[in-house]
């Protein structure tokens, strides 16, 4: 495809970080700081109906109850969730109702990230390509949907959060909070009250999604927070396939992004959730980067359902994601497979639960986590066997690749088990790359980086190819990338 | 002896858990000690302050996420039990199933030489009471002693060291090789009140020493009582010590047991607990590999029915270079038992060419046991080899169907696989003589399990 | 083309090559034969620039060049390649992205262009063919779950698609049956050419009824003992390696 190529040629050009340019626009920004009214304006900025403000309250309220978890294996200084904006737009994009009316600006943003955001660019590529149907977010707000007539067209809705309370509140009303209630967790508590914009998503009963679903996020704004959410229903009998992508411009100070992602899977209906998470993540010395916090559970509520969660996460500076799936339905399956990737001073504790409620579910988790630098990366995952889960199956294989001797490499499992019909099975291992392997490339003519991101490939070779096919390229690429300066 | 400080309310902890089941706790130890040296009272007294900050840990402390101590909680303990009418003759033949050719008792916590047997051993080791050595002043363990009271260690080891003063002390000297098993019996029988004892073992092995333990937990009453037990392990130069642990409580028991044990340069430390007794019973292993060519070997296996939770935690330490650890437990579950297994292996940095394996399996064999099991990796050197593995589930439905397609009915078809099973981890005990009681263990507990 | 001279080298501090002299010249197959121990494989590590092969005296010219100031990856643009004894298993890695990069690695170091897709599909399919290969070993990940057979015969694959100048060949018949050692000799003996130079490193003289040298060389004591034509392997596979032990020892 012309727009991945076209992202893998800069992939080349740029230094360490490809995505480190911060773009000049006017913006729109609500006050510094957290309080109600901030919550009444990000509402009435959105003209959102009441029951939607009434529950942005509550999960504010039920927020300043909580206190920030402190169980990841991650260390940073105290948030000043005071000294952050949180609510950003670029000015005079509320409701573009074409890309014509998007700030051209904007567009080269996003031209420069690689995003087919013009229809015809994904048209211009390599003939026979599958489209991508591209919903971008620019700090908080979501500034263009594409292909949007030929998804009505099948019935699917796919816009942004904002414009379906607009558009289809009962559908939003119905579903959101249901996976992850405003009550979860602190950030996605946090996320309820202020969530800014996001994607939504409506697969019909029985429609095959024609093309795949993506969101482009990026932070730009400076000190500001990004707080999206996004749901996705897939109706009975219907599938989907979506990707992530997310960048930020490089800054010495840190940025919060907590965004909640909530999938809901009825009965014989399949979602593929793809991410590949680039935020920045600080330079050498740990200085800057984003704060990943985010929530992201999928329900497979109907007989027969499936969710797969595919993640490649090289960074951010701290990344604290457990994208997880409740097996509710009988015969629903699972998957998590995780590519995660932590060099210098980033800090990634990441994992999946995977929690089996009923008869014959199953569960796959595949987790790849290197480390190098002086990186910390840690896989916590919890897969737990309700009393009800007859014949339940999980496997769980948990590796990890050392890098140098300054790192650490941390494996955190809990497994519950609760029917002896139910099988569990985990496997970790931790290993180093091999000397072996690496002078067998050397005397071939592989240059060492080169060898040591081919081996590491090789490595996450069973996630990687669970990618749709635009992202596994820019992600082997990015595997290189994120791993430069880790030897020699 | 002086008595425990007082507790401040305030401080949280104990006071918020129940106050009662500590009233007697408060009053601290006091006659059991003739002649206590001058540090004692001090690190009880600052133990007991630990303790009180702490508290008995709720589920909210993550080492103690799956086990429940609530239970104690409701109990009113007698903390300082006399001791209790026992005689020899109603002690149990041994796990060996003959006379003991060494045998430490003790009742309660309280080492009863009356009731043991105890031949004479090489030269320069000593078998004793806690009591007794540290009366005798003997360097070795008032020094190590200090020592590991100093760590602090949780919460129910704070406990035991507030309490410090009975318990069996084994010290082998350097290059002695004991070559008879030292069988150490503990038993814990009721009184009016369910007693509660805490003893406090010391084992210390010389540079090439090597002596071989075997621990026997009974009870000799239908009602309950609280054991606490901390034994502290030190193992020096290419020393080699053995630790077999049957616990066989009584069915209302609540064993707690920490067993932290560290190895200097080329030491091995092999251990192999047999969990079968207990209300609420955890094994609790911490192993520092300190010195280069250290290595330990941790083996369980655990037959767990009724309501009993038991509950196996292993620690290992990859402290030095070029150390090694191996670990497999397994057990059975029955009735609405419940089973914790949680191992953790780190390898600090620098700590190169290290080993780490690790493996728990379960199997249920009722619609309502349950096991937690959380294996952890904590790795910060790379040229390392580790890993672990865990499996939950029934018994493997082809194999049974194998078996009784060749005629062997059900329940002993499952009881064969079952105890096939659990071979595996007894097999790999070393000492000749315990595997075929532990297997008869085995056979007797499945012979015996309600049908399902 | 290939010139050693007074060559010592040690491994963890214990001296395993002790004035080692050799001189390969272009289009030449030499071989060398020696017994376990007598620093064979040692000589096919340094001349490649292994890690942990410490070179204590003595010199290696390849090509004009100093080949021992080079990293392992510029020994093999410059053209040495070894085929080694184990070849080594990369999980996850097909054999045809490691020979993607491996080729455009070299090209990139020479300053030539790299191959694009087609092109590179086009000479790997052609030289397994050559070698009787089906795509779907090129498919599978390199050397994971390969037979002995299958390996070294991947590694005749590799230096028919590197075509290197020069080829050392690492003890290429240990664990052979006597049919896959015959398809991998024929592999080699298809790449001997006026250009290009061999050194075949073996500790039997089977191999060399299939790939004849022009020279042979023992080895014994971290020392050419004794240089001579093909029929001086004959005379070793008669009399066994002790007679040279003892030369060498003296």
């Amino acid at each position: 495809m012309a727009a991945t190529a076209q992202t893998v040629a800069q992939v080349r050009d740029l230094g360490k970080y490809k995505h480190g340019w911060e773009t000049e626009i006017e913006m729109e920004t609500a006050p510094k700081g957290l309080n109600e009214d901030i919550v009444r304006f990000i509402s009435a900025r959105k003209d959102e109906p009441d029951w939607m403000l009434d529950w942005r309250l509550k999960a504010y309220r039920h927020w300043l109850t909580m206190t920030e978890p402190s169980w990841a294996m991650v260390d940073y200084p105290a948030i000043d969730f005071q000294g952050i904006y949180y609510y950003a737009a670029p000015k005079n994009t509320e409701g573009p109702k074409s890309l014509d009316e998007v700030d051209p600006e904007l567009l080269r943003t996003y031209e420069k990230l690689g995003i087919p955001l013009k229809e015809q660019e994904v048209l211009a590529g390599v003939q026979g390509a599958p489209k991508v149907a591209v919903d971008a977010v620019f700090d908080s707000v979501s500034v263009a949907t594409t292909f949007k007539k030929e998804l009505e067209s099948h019935g699917v809705i796919f816009c942004s959060i904002s414009e379906a309370l607009q558009n289809h509140p009962d559908l939003v009303r119905k579903y959101l909070g249901t996976v992850v209630p405003y009550t979860d967790n602190f950030y996605a508590t946090l996320n309820s009250a202020v969530f800014s914009d996001g994607s939504f998503v409506y697969i019909p009963p029985g429609v095959h999604c024609p093309m795949e679903l993506s969101t482009y996020f990026r932070i730009n704004a400076k000190d500001t927070g990004q707080f999206e959410r996004t749901l996705i229903i897939a109706d009975e009998g219907s599938y989907v396939s979506y990707l992530e992508g997310c960048t930020a411009p490089m800054r010495d100070e840190n940025q919060l992004h907590a965004a909640v992602v909530e999938l809901v899977a009825l009965k014989d209906a399949e979602i593929k959730y793809s991410t590949v998470q680039n935020w920045y993540p600080g330079d050498e010395t740990g200085r800057g980067g984003i704060y990943n916090f985010v929530t992201k559970r999928g329900a497979c509520r109907g007989d027969d359902s499936k969710i797969r969660w595919t993640q490649v996460e090289t960074g951010s500076a701290i990344t604290w994601k457990y994208p997880s799936c409740i097996l509710q339905g009988d015969n629903s399956v699972g998957e998590f497979y995780s590519v995660a990737i932590a060099n210098n001073a980033q800090q990634a504790d990441t994992g999946t639960k995977m929690i089996h409620l009923g008869r014959n579910t199953r569960s796959r988790i595949i987790s790849k986590g290197i480390s190098a630098g002086r990186a910390r990366n840690t896989y916590r995952g919890l897969v737990r066997m309700g009393p009800k889960a007859l014949n339940g199956r999980n496997f769980t294989q948990c590796d990890s690749l050392l890098i140098g001797d300054r790192c650490g490499a941390h494996t955190v499992p809990y497994i519950e088990s609760r029917n002896r019909t139910a099988t569990v099975e985990h496997e970790a291992t931790t290993s180093r790359i091999g000397e072996d392997q690496l002078f067998y490339c050397r005397q071939r003519g592989i240059g060492e980086e080169d060898a040591v991101a081919l081996i590491v490939n090789g490595f996450c070779k069973e996630v990687l190819q669970e990618l749709p096919m635009e992202f596994a390229v820019e992600a082997q690429k990015l595997v290189g990338i994120s791993l430069e300066g880790s030897v020699g | 002896m002086a008595r425990l400080a007082p507790i401040d309310e305030a401080a949280g902890g104990p006071a918020d858990s129940g106050a009662d089941w500590l009233t007697g706790w408060r009053k601290g130890p006091g006659e059991g000690l003739d002649i206590a040296p001058d540090w004692l009272g001090a690190a009880r007294a600052e133990a007991a302050g630990r303790f009180a900050v702490r508290g008995l840990p709720d589920r909210g402390v993550e080492d103690w996420r799956y086990t429940n101590l609530a239970h104690l909680t409701g109990l009113e303990l007698d903390w300082a039990p006399a001791p209790a009418d026992v005689a020899k003759e109603s002690l149990p033949g041994l796990v060996f199933g003959r006379e003991a050719e060494c045998r430490l008792v003790l009742v309660n916590g309280q080492v009863r030489p009356a009731l043991s047997t105890l031949p004479a051993l090489p030269e320069g080791t000593l078998l004793t009471s806690l009591t007794e050595a540290l009366a005798s002043g003997h360097p070795g363990v008032a020094d190590l002693l200090k020592q590991r009271v100093a760590v602090d260690g949780g919460a129910l080891k704070a406990l035991n060291d507030s309490w410090l003063e009975d318990g069996y002390v084994l010290i082998v000297p350097d290059g002695v090789t004991v070559a008879m098993p030292i069988e150490i019996l503990s038993v814990g029988t009721g009184g009016a009140l369910p007693p509660a004892y805490q003893p406090r073992n010391l084992i210390v092995a010389g540079a090439g020493s090597r002596v071989t333990v075997v621990e026997h937990h009974i009870g000799l009453c239908i009602g309950g009582y609280f054991a606490n037990l901390v034994t502290d392990v030190a193992a020096g130069p290419e020393a080699i010590v053995r630790h077999c642990k049957v616990q066989d409580e009584s069915r209302e028991a609540i064993h707690i047991a920490l067993l932290d044990a560290a190895l200097a340069s080329g030491a091995m430390f092999d251990s192999f607990c047999f969990t079968l007794g207990g209300r609420i019973s955890r094994n609790e292993l911490r192993v520092s590999l300190d010195a280069p060519g250290a290595h330990c070997r941790l083996n369980g296996a655990y037959l767990a029915g009724g309501r009993q939770h038991c509950d196996h935690t292993t620690s290992v330490d990859h402290a030095a270079p070029e150390t090694h650890s191996d670990q497999l437990y397994k057990g059975v579950l029955d009735g609405r038992a419940r089973a914790v297994f949680q191992g953790k292996v780190t390898v600090r940095q620098d700590a190169q060419k290290v080993e780490g394996h690790q493996m728990s399996r379960a199997l249920l064999l009722s619609e309502t046991a349950e096991v937690n099991t959380k294996p952890e990796l904590f790795i910060h050197a790379d040229d390392v080899q580790c890993s672990h593995g865990a499996t939950a589930g029934d018994l493997d439905g082809e194999a049974l169907f194998y078996l009784r397609s060749r005629g062997v009915p059900e329940a002993q078809a499952r009881q064969l696989l079952v105890e096939a099973f659990l071979n595996e981890a007894i097999d790999a005990v070393a000492l000749a003589g315990m595997r075929l009681p532990l297997e008869r263990n085995v056979a007797r507990w499945m012979a015996e399990r309600p049908a399902s | 083309m290939l010139e050693v001279a007074n060559l010592h080298a040690a491994v963890d501090g214990k001296g395993i090559l002790n004035g080692l002299d050799l001189a390969v010249g272009p289009g030449e197959v030499h071989a060398v034969m020696g017994p376990n121990g007598s620093g064979k494989s040692t000589l096919s590590y340094v001349l490649s620039g292994r890690d942990g092969y410490e070179v204590t005296e003595g010199s290696v010219r390849f090509r004009g060049a100093d080949l021992l100031a080079l990293e392992p990856e510029e020994r093999a643009a410059a053209g040495l390649f070894l085929a080694f004894q184990y070849p080594v298993e990369i999980p996850g890695v097909t054999n045809m992205t490691f020979l993607k990069h491996a080729v455009n690695g070299l090209r990139v170091q020479r300053g030539e262009e790299e191959l694009d897709a087609m092109q590179f599909l086009k000479l790997v399919r052609q030289k397994a063919k050559a070698l009787g290969m089906s795509d779907d070993m090129l498919k599978r990940a390199v050397n994971v779950g390969f037979s002995g057979g299958e390996k070294k015969r991947n590694e005749i694959l590799q230096m028919a698609v590197l075509e290197p100048a020069f080829a050392v060949l690492d003890e290429t018949d240990s664990g052979l049956d006597i049919d896959a050692l015959k398809i991998v000799a024929e592999g080699v003996n298809a790449l001997r050419g006026p250009g290009r130079s061999m050194l075949v490193i073996t500790h039997y003289q089977r191999l060399l009824d299939y790939i004849v040298p022009d020279r042979v060389h023992v080895l014994a004591g971290g020392r050419i003992a004794q240089s001579g034509g093909k029929e001086l392997a004959l005379r070793l596979e008669n009399e066994g390696y002790g007679a040279f032990a003892d030369r060498a020892a003296a």
